[in-house]
């Protein structure tokens, strides 16, 4: 056990476990009444010991100790992967769809809420995909955009009683407008700049919307918006209905869901989607075969707004109330984090960066104050074995930096 | 008659003056040489005709049209292509992805095609692969066209970058020491590309350094040193002209 790698590798959890009991202390040793050892011993103990048998297991494997076991159920899961290999794409997305639309069916109200959330992030996340993973664009204040197609829907549902298929279109093309209003003045620019104007840009949104109080009520938000309204077969004839329900909603942002993922999939499979991927390979080089990378980053930026806008208008309309707390820095955070976590450029990766930062937590409701911890941890190891995200692109690298 | 032309082009860099007075041409079909040492300025007048840089005087002319205030997709678009020295592949793009790029400027389709997959834009989309195969079997790379980039081997990523610059279905295509780093063997296919894309009807101006190369077969040769054209002329005069050989002995 003491090769010099094994060495370096116990010397370093040494290292690792001093400095989590110098957090870890601090945290819940320090109290009103004085200073504690016990709690933050006995659990930094447990934590330290469970690593330490991981380390050791993780050790034996290295050598080969578990090769009887390992080995027969490598074979046992390339021949399923293989098996599922021999399954068409087609027929898993069939198969996804047919869930998506079941889940209703089988699952009560408190579950509708998380799958319509989890539903709006993966839009959000696709937009955002579309301007960091595919462009390549750090955008620090997309939910800038949200907040805009949200207050579009809000004002002209509440002012004109306008009707939310109707609005959504138009909801996309102001968000279009804000995009380009924001990309425009960032086109040359690259890396941190970039990224601390669009967080300023965002910041930008999010004032005037709670300052603006003749237009937007300021922080009190809007009131009274209305639900989608659909027509339908009922007590025998075609009658004007609402989409109130949880349910309805649900469907609702399903099939929203879909059609932004078809649209960003057959964007990303065309030759504006191969000229963004230009863009972020070599903007240099791309300029030079002829791809106009100003024009081409304004797109991206005005594509992901869409269906960032198209996102929010469907968020006020659920929500059935806007205000700007809903469109903090917070929330842009969490949509990178979800692009980033899934993998940048893959839209299964994006879908599932959504579940994972969505759904899990609620999951882990049970660890109540540890969530955070939990979280910010599992995203720390996320970060260091999968740096490319739990689904990556098929091709997606460091972007290049300047050159010749 | 695309004819490109510098008359007088002048390039400050701040203190640096990295091209004085520089004029030549390049008519159709020509295939002309540019050498100099090391930092004569070479790639400096690739950029400028390409739009990279600007000049501080001097301007740049193509099929009569000053290219001045182009931006570099607007050049290429015109018919103006080029390598660079440095390859500058998009490295986590496939071969034929690379290749498809470049046919940008000569498409069209926009979003809401590419959303709705309409008729037009999946005849296009076709129509782009097939000028892009084209271009990837012209330079010997038909098999690795769903190969990343990045995983090619060296003088693979050399011809991908000329296929990747012919696929844009230029007149003039600019190489900028497209033999650097190859062995003496590929050198040799090298030479013998470049004169087939010459057979096309496409003319050539190149920066090279292997003598060998050059002097097989360009028609003319331009020889710059410290950003001032010293030379102009048929290889064989370049070879005995006293001031060429003084700027290579001189600089080593
Ligand atoms: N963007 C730039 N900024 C400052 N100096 C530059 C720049 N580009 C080139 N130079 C300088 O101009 C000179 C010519 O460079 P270059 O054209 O690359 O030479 P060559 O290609 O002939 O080797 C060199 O001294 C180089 O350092
Ligand atoms: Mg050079």
């Amino acid at each position: 056990m003491t090769t010099p790698a094994s060495r370096k590798l116990w010397l370093g959890y040494a290292v690792a476990m001093l400095w989590l009991y110098v957090l870890l202390w601090p945290l819940i040793g320090i109290k009103p009444g004085g200073l504690e050892f016990a709690t933050s011993a006995a659990i930094w103990a447990k934590l330290a010991a469970i690593s330490a048998i991981l380390l050791v297991l993780w050790q034996l494997k290295q050598r080969g100790v578990f090769d009887f076991v390992s080995r027969p159920a490598e074979a046992v899961s390339k021949a399923l992967g293989k098996a599922t290999d021999r399954v068409p794409t087609r027929l898993w997305l069939v198969l996804a769809f047919a869930c998506a639309v079941a889940f209703p069916l089988v699952t009560e109200r408190y579950a509708h809420d998380v799958a319509i959330s989890v539903l709006v992030y993966i839009c959000l996340g696709l937009g955002l995909n579309v301007v960091v993973g595919m462009a390549g664009l750090l955008d620090l204040g997309y939910i800038a955009f949200y907040g805009v197609g949200a207050y579009t829907y809000a004002l002209l549902s509440v002012h004109f009683g306008l009707s939310f298929w109707l609005c959504l279109p138009i909801a996309g093309a102001f968000s279009a407008v804000a995009g380009c209003i924001i990309g425009y003045p960032t086109l040359r620019m690259r890396g941190d700049y970039l990224a601390i104007v669009t967080l300023g840009f965002g910041e930008i949104v999010r004032i005037i919307l709670n300052n603006w109080m003749s237009l937007t009520n300021g922080p009190n938000g809007i009131l009274g918006i209305k639900p989608p309204g659909a027509y339908w077969w009922q007590d025998g004839k075609i009658e004007h209905i609402w989409l109130g329900s949880l349910e309805q909603f649900y469907y609702v942002i399903l099939g929203l869901a879909v059609c932004t993922i078809v649209a960003v999939y057959r964007i990303n499979h065309s030759r504006i989607g191969r000229a963004f991927e230009a863009v972020r390979e070599d903007q240099t080089a791309a300029e030079l075969m002829g791809v106009n990378t100003l024009g081409i980053k304004l797109l991206a930026y005005a594509m992901g707004a869409v269906f960032g806008g198209l996102a929010g208008a469907f968020f006020a309309a659920r929500m059935r109330f806007v205000s700007p707390e809903s469109f903090t820095f917070i929330e842009s955070a969490m949509v990178l984090a979800m692009v980033v976590l899934g993998g940048m450029g893959s839209i299964p990766g994006v879908i599932l960066g959504a579940l994972a930062l969505i759904a899990l937590p609620e999951i882990f409701r049970g660890f109540e104050l540890y969530r955070m911890f939990v979280f910010g941890g599992v995203m720390a190891m996320m970060m260091l074995f999968r740096p490319k995200g739990l689904w990556p692109a098929k091709r997606m690298g460091a972007r290049s930096e300047e050159r010749d | 008659m695309a004819i490109l032309e510098l008359s007088d082009i002048s390039v400050r860099f701040g203190g640096l003056q990295a091209l004085t007075d520089v004029s030549f041409r390049v008519s159709e079909g020509d295939i002309v040489g540019l050498i100099g040492p090391n930092g004569a300025g070479k790639t400096t007048v690739f950029n400028v005709i390409t739009g990279v840089y600007q000049t501080s005087s001097g301007q740049v002319s193509y099929d009569g049209r000053p290219l001045k205030a182009l931006r570099p997709h607007k050049i290429l678009a015109l018919g103006v292509a080029r390598t660079f020295q440095n390859i500058r592949l998009f490295q986590n793009m496939t071969a034929l992805e690379n290749v498809m790029v470049a046919q940008h400027s000569r498409t069209r389709e926009g979003v809401f095609g590419a959303i709705l997959r309409t008729r037009t834009q999946k005849r296009e989309e076709g129509r782009i692969r097939e000028k892009a195969m084209q271009a990837l079997s012209f330079m010997g790379l038909a098999d690795f066209a769903g190969e990343v980039a990045s995983n090619l081997a060296y003088g693979l990523q050399r011809r991908l970058e000329i296929a990747r610059a012919l696929a844009s279905e230029p007149q003039t295509l600019l190489l900028d020491e497209p033999a650097a780093g190859l062995n003496p063997a590929e050198s040799r296919e090298l030479m013998h590309t470049i004169g087939r894309i010459s057979a096309l009807g496409i003319s050539i101006l190149m920066v090279e350094h292997d003598m060998k190369v050059v002097m097989g077969i360009c028609r003319s040769i331009v020889v710059l040193d410290h950003g001032v054209m010293i030379a102009e002329g048929r290889p064989e005069e370049i070879q005995r002209d006293p001031r060429v050989i003084e700027a290579y002995l001189g600089h080593g």
